[in-house]
């Protein structure tokens, strides 16, 4: 790792102002990404700006039919939170799917989001359940915050404090774990929502990053179970091929996955 | 440069380290507590595992910055003296190790899975929730007996505690 400089900020205001005061900062969260990643000096930060200790980015609130999870809560404190499980358990079992147990205690889903990683799990959630990114200057869309691969519709400086899930009728998210780096080689986030509307998103699986399964969507608008999606295809092109499967492999995938996740979801 | 205060198994200490300095680099070159290990570097092995104020992390995926404040335990910091942690005694009875080079982070790991599931761990938990801890010689075997085993031992020892 190159030379960096370490703060901790105690408030968002806080971390805002250093980062103004730094010539090239990077927020720091639970560091599951962004350390590995300096480690092998693809990142070299003038400054890192811990994020970890602020209270305001910590803990759940269910409110109504919103379920808002503050930016540095971390996986394992999700996974465990009585409100995810009553009000989404299926962002619950994505969380308990998600990195290893040490990593569950340590990344955030602020710092999932804002990363967007192509295989993260939680950009696929956020898409299919038509979340709201709350930052220190605004509220965006799912669909206008994931821009493609490692892009977010962020600004320099600007901190993601929140995401506001609203509550579906029903969800399920099922992957297909690489075994090594447990990350997804494709999974599917599927919703109902309350008033009947399904999305369905796919990570791990496009070369721009987490997407909309339209088809798969219209199949279980017209029926909402796992043999819906029996009858449709969905193409190879502008899927991800790498040594661990092909395009066509995760376009197979994207099927499987969305059925078990709608099994998942009941 | 920055001092960094932590408590390392109940010993309050301050350390001048550079900020880039790992959490792994900061107890073995610093402290010289070597017992916790380096595996892959890549935060994939899991032998670096530590407790952080009771939490199982990965301390080569930590800045030691990060763990200014916090109590950590390593793999040094589990015996009672000349007593082994009962985590400890069941890895020896069991024959839970080889080389041995991945067993002071799966310890720490194990003793976090006995802590977060008490009595209701099975051999299937056991197996998932050490997939962050890898071996190259045992094929997990005879760690999971060895957790098992241990998982006994402890409520045992909370029971009369």
């Amino acid at each position: 790792m190159y030379q960096t400089t370490y703060h901790r900020a105690s408030s968002v205001d806080e971390a805002v102002s250093l980062f103004g005061k730094s010539s090239e900062a990077k927020f720091l969260a639970g560091g599951q990404t962004l350390l590995p990643v300096m480690k092998q000096r693809l990142a070299s930060p003038s400054d890192v700006i811990d994020l970890g200790k602020i209270k305001e980015l910590q803990g759940v609130e269910l409110s109504g039919d919103t379920l808002t999870i503050k930016a540095a809560t971390t996986y394992y404190d999700i996974m465990t939170n009585a409100d995810v499980k009553k009000a989404i358990p299926a962002i619950a079992h994505l969380t308990s799917v998600l990195g290893d147990p040490a990593v569950r205690y340590r990344g955030t889903i602020g710092g999932s989001i804002a990363n967007n990683d192509p295989a993260a799990d939680f950009p696929a959630a956020l898409l299919a359940l038509g979340a709201t990114v709350k930052t220190n200057k605004r509220s965006i869309s799912a669909e206008d915050f994931f821009q493609g691969l490692f892009t977010t519709a962020l600004e320099d400086g600007e901190i993601i404090t929140a995401v506001s899930f609203p509550v579906p009728a029903k969800a399920g998210y099922e992957k297909m774990r690489h075994p090594a780096s447990r990350f997804a080689l494709t999974g599917v986030f599927v919703a109902q929502t309350k008033s009947g509307e399904v999305r369905v998103a796919a990570t791990g699986a496009s070369q721009s990053g987490v997407m909309r399964v339209t088809a798969i969507e219209a199949a279980l608008k017209a029926n909402w179970s796992p043999a819906a999606v029996d009858g449709v295809s969905i193409s190879a092109s502008g899927l991800l091929a790498d040594i661990h499967g092909t395009a066509e492999y995760r376009a197979n995938l994207i099927k499987v996955m969305a059925q078990r996740a709608v099994a998942a979801a009941g | 440069m920055s001092t960094v205060k932590l408590t390392v198994n109940g010993k309050a200490v301050a350390v001048d380290v550079e900020d880039r300095t790992l959490l792994v680099q900061l107890l073995r070159d610093h402290l010289n507590l070597t017992g916790t290990h380096v595996g892959c570097d890549t935060s994939q092995c899991g032998a670096c595992v530590v407790h952080m104020d009771g939490r199982a992390v990965k301390s080569c995926t930590m800045l030691a910055g990060q763990a200014d404040g916090a109590s950590i335990t390593t793999i040094e910091g589990i015996a009672k003296g000349d007593e082994l942690h009962p985590m400890q005694a069941a890895f020896r009875d069991n024959h839970g190790l080889q080389c041995g080079y991945c067993t002071p982070g799966m310890i720490m790991s194990a003793i976090d899975i006995v802590q977060r599931h008490g009595g209701q761990l099975d051999e299937a938990t056991v197996r998932t929730e050490l997939e962050g801890n890898i071996c190259r010689c045992t094929g997990y075997h005879n760690i999971v007996k060895a957790v098992l085993d241990a998982a006994g031992r402890m409520k045992v020892s909370q029971a009369a505690e």
